[in-house]
């Protein structure tokens, strides 16, 4: 029992993260602490848990007896609610230089609580290169109690200046049946949708969860999963382009739209709208149009980077079936993670060499790629699409 | 003064509706011209509609000690402040003897109260639109010329019309000069050759259709055009896109639909269908697969990807129209 049960197949960076924790118990008492460290850094693949772990690290830290999971220290951490945590989740498409000198002053105070005060900067890739070289100096050397959490898929993602003065957490991929037993323990999934979504989350355990518990997602992803075996011609490339875009953007809209509608309204509201009384009008009070322009501008940014991020989990359902066309190609012994497509896979297989499948796989790659550089996505979708015909037998 | 009042002289209220500046610009000059011809005296206060202040119309529009008209000018009334807003509004229902009111207000919704209050106290209206069909502005140059006491065929409006653009102010510009410095009362092509060739205004799809039906030079030449006058690469590259995508639908689309159902089928209208039609000749589905593809890395290019757009854009269409599959 405790906080860090939740991460699953993670077994030695748990163990470097209870002794850092321990060494953390042991400076606040006027010990050396020799094992732990103010700045952090979390990486593995998407879906590894890197957020879960900082955010279990944050609760070791605050906890009386180092984690136990069910103390208020533990529980503020779990619903979000505790003083001295600061969660950072850049919500648009980069996280930039004023946000980050914001976020500066904020970790210089004391922690509230008089253990320690601590920063989880989520998706810390997203930060520009202008708004990590501020960070430097604020990661190398903060005040004595106060602890720094990035999160990054990979130490690549960071600037080499910002890796130096963190160290480095590496999460794995977890094990299929390792995803699959939490599903079936935690989420009360029974064992063979476990079983198929684990599998077809290839170890990304949020998207398991979803899969699982969402019956949408696995619409979803049949639909997605279908378009390969749909690409006879070039009409149809380009038609199935233009669905996946749509998709996407009508699944970024249901995301944002509502959210988008009560912020607008709330801002109104702080810049006077509807209120009544001497001196003040009924209209926005001055600098409101600016104040909701800008906005405007942060959810036009949220929604375009909510639309990619769509995109991209369909691209890397592809990805997953075709690799699992070249490990049929190569007669490999692994676990395919679409099973459920066999009949497709192994048509496939058989009327392509594995070198043409090498190279679909570069094309899908060739698409996030220029997808991340705002190349306008149906326009990319299509180009991927056109290399991945189905060969015409 | 009042004896000078003619039942042809200006309104004493005038409003002056619409966005197309030259049109309005010209109304307002025209009462203004009016006016100095009944009373060569007049005074002209042209006011700007956010600069009014409450109480200056009526001080303008009061008698003066020395007798003589005046004409108040107030361009872009619907900037006007609501207290002014009022005084215009009752000021319209009973106008002074000698003073002659022109507002210019642009139309929209911004100052309706004011259009609609001093249209209702019974002012002058001359309403002023912008022309969006080819065939007003025609109409346009053919008036113009007729103002200038000259005739133009109507080949010779149609080059004129595409040599100088879309703008009023150039258009009559153009037909001034051209009356100016033609001898003859018909100006014919010939004439406007002389002064004018090309195209002004080139827009992505008129390089989209050049490079899809094949035209590498005329595509070359209208996509230097269409930078020059500053088209954004972007929307050259999504306008290609977007040619070569209805190709690929067209192309594909089952042999047994017809007319209203094929329209429905690919989402196109059916006369864009036609065209896409006659476009395909001389398409294969590799060329087209392979001019999408190029689209795409067109597309980077032009986002940062490349050094410069402009390459970018001319190594496009000549993949496209090289991707051809002969005939």
């Amino acid at each position: 029992m405790g906080v860090f049960d939740d991460l699953v197949g993670q077994e030695r960076a748990v163990e470097t993260l209870r002794r850092a924790a321990a060494s953390a118990a042991e400076t606040l008492s006027g010990g050396r602490g020799a094992g732990m460290t103010h700045a952090w850094l979390f990486t593995g693949p998407a879906g590894s848990g890197k957020e879960e772990a900082a955010r279990a690290f944050a609760a070791a830290l605050f906890c009386p007896d180092r984690g136990c999971g069910h103390c208020d220290m533990c529980h503020q951490v779990a619903v979000g609610s505790h003083p001295d945590l600061e969660v950072v989740r850049p919500q648009g498409l980069s996280y930039g230089i004023k946000d980050t000198r914001q976020l500066i002053l904020r970790a210089a105070g004391a922690p509230t609580l008089g253990r320690w005060r601590v920063v989880l900067f989520e998706d810390a890739d997203r930060a520009t290169e202008g708004a990590s070289n501020a960070l430097l100096k604020a990661i190398e050397e903060p005040p004595p109690r106060t602890v720094w959490l990035l999160c990054s898929p990979s130490p690549d993602d960071m600037m080499i200046t910002i890796r130096s003065r963190c160290r480095v957490v590496t999460l794995v991929t977890p094990p299929v049946a390792a995803v699959a037993h939490m599903l079936v323990t935690r989420e009360n999934v029974p064992p063979e949708t476990a079983e198929f979504a684990a599998r077809a989350a290839q170890g990304q355990v949020d998207r398991a969860r979803r899969l699982a518990l969402d019956a949408e997602a696995r619409g979803r992803r049949e639909a997605v999963l279908s378009i390969p075996a749909s690409l006879a011609g070039v009409a149809e490339c380009v038609t199935a382009a233009e669905r996946l875009v749509k998709t996407a953007e009508e699944e970024a809209a249901a995301v944002t739209t509502a959210l988008n509608e009560s912020e607008i309204a709330e801002l109104r509201k702080v810049y006077g709208e509807g209120s009544s009384g001497k001196g003040l009008n009924r209209g926005l009070i001055r600098g409101g149009a600016g104040a909701l322009k800008e906005l405007e501008d942060r959810q036009k940014s949220r929604a375009t980077r909510t639309k990619r991020d769509v995109i991209d989990t369909a691209l890397l359902d592809l990805v997953t079936f075709y690799r699992d066309v070249l490990a049929v190609q190569f007669g490999a012994p692994v676990e395919l993670a679409n099973d459920d497509r066999r009949a497709d896979l192994e048509s496939l297989a058989r009327s392509a060499t594995p070198e043409e499948t090498l190279r679909r796989i570069d094309a899908i790659m060739l698409c996030r790629e220029r997808l991340a550089a705002n190349v306008n996505p149906q326009m990319a979708v299509e180009a991927m699409t056109l290399s991945l015909r189905w060969p015409v037998s | 003064m009042l004896l000078g009042m003619a039942a042809n002289d200006p309104a004493r209220v005038t409003l002056v509706v619409g966005d197309e500046e030259l049109l309005a610009d010209r109304a307002v000059g025209e009462v203004i011209a009016a006016c100095r011809a009944a009373d060569p005296g007049a005074e002209v206060h042209d006011l700007v509609g956010a600069k009014v202040e409450p109480g200056e119309l009526t001080r303008l529009s009061s008698p003066s000690l020395f007798g003589g008209g005046a004409v108040v000018v107030i361009r872009s009334a619907q900037d006007l402040v609501k207290d002014v807003v009022t005084e215009v509004v009752s000021y319209a229902a009973h106008p002074a003897e000698d003073t002659v009111l022109v507002l210019a207000h642009a139309g929209g919704a911004k100052g309706k109260a004011l259009a609609d209050g001093v249209r209702k106290a019974g002012a002058h209206v001359v309403t002023v639109t912008k022309l969006t069909k080819p065939a007003e502005r025609l109409a346009f140059i053919r008036t113009e010329m007729k103002r200038a006491g000259r005739s133009i065929g109507a080949d010779a409006a149609a080059a004129l019309l595409d040599a100088v653009g879309n703008d009023l102010r150039e258009l009559a510009a153009a037909c001034n000069q051209l009356a100016f410095d033609t001898p003859g009362k018909t100006i014919d092509e010939a004439a406007v050759a002389r002064y004018h060739r090309g195209q002004a205004e080139v827009s992505g799809f008129t390089v989209a259709d050049s490079a899809v039906e094949g035209r590498l030079g005329d595509a070359l030449e209208q996509l230097r055009w269409a930078l020059a006058t500053g088209t954004a690469p972007v929307l050259l590259v999504s306008a290609l896109a977007g040619g070569l995508r209805s190709l690929a639908k067209v192309g594909g689309a089952p042999r047994n639909l017809r007319g209203g159902q094929l329209a429905s089928h690919l989402g196109m209208p059916p006369w864009k269908i036609d065209r896409t039609r006659k476009q395909l000749n001389g398409w294969g589905p590799e060329g087209i697969a392979r001019a999408l593809q190029a689209v795409a890395a067109a597309d980077a290019q032009v986002k940062g990807g490349g050094a410069d757009p402009a390459y970018a854009l001319e190594h496009l269409i000549q993949t496209v129209v090289a991707s051809r599959t002969g005939r």
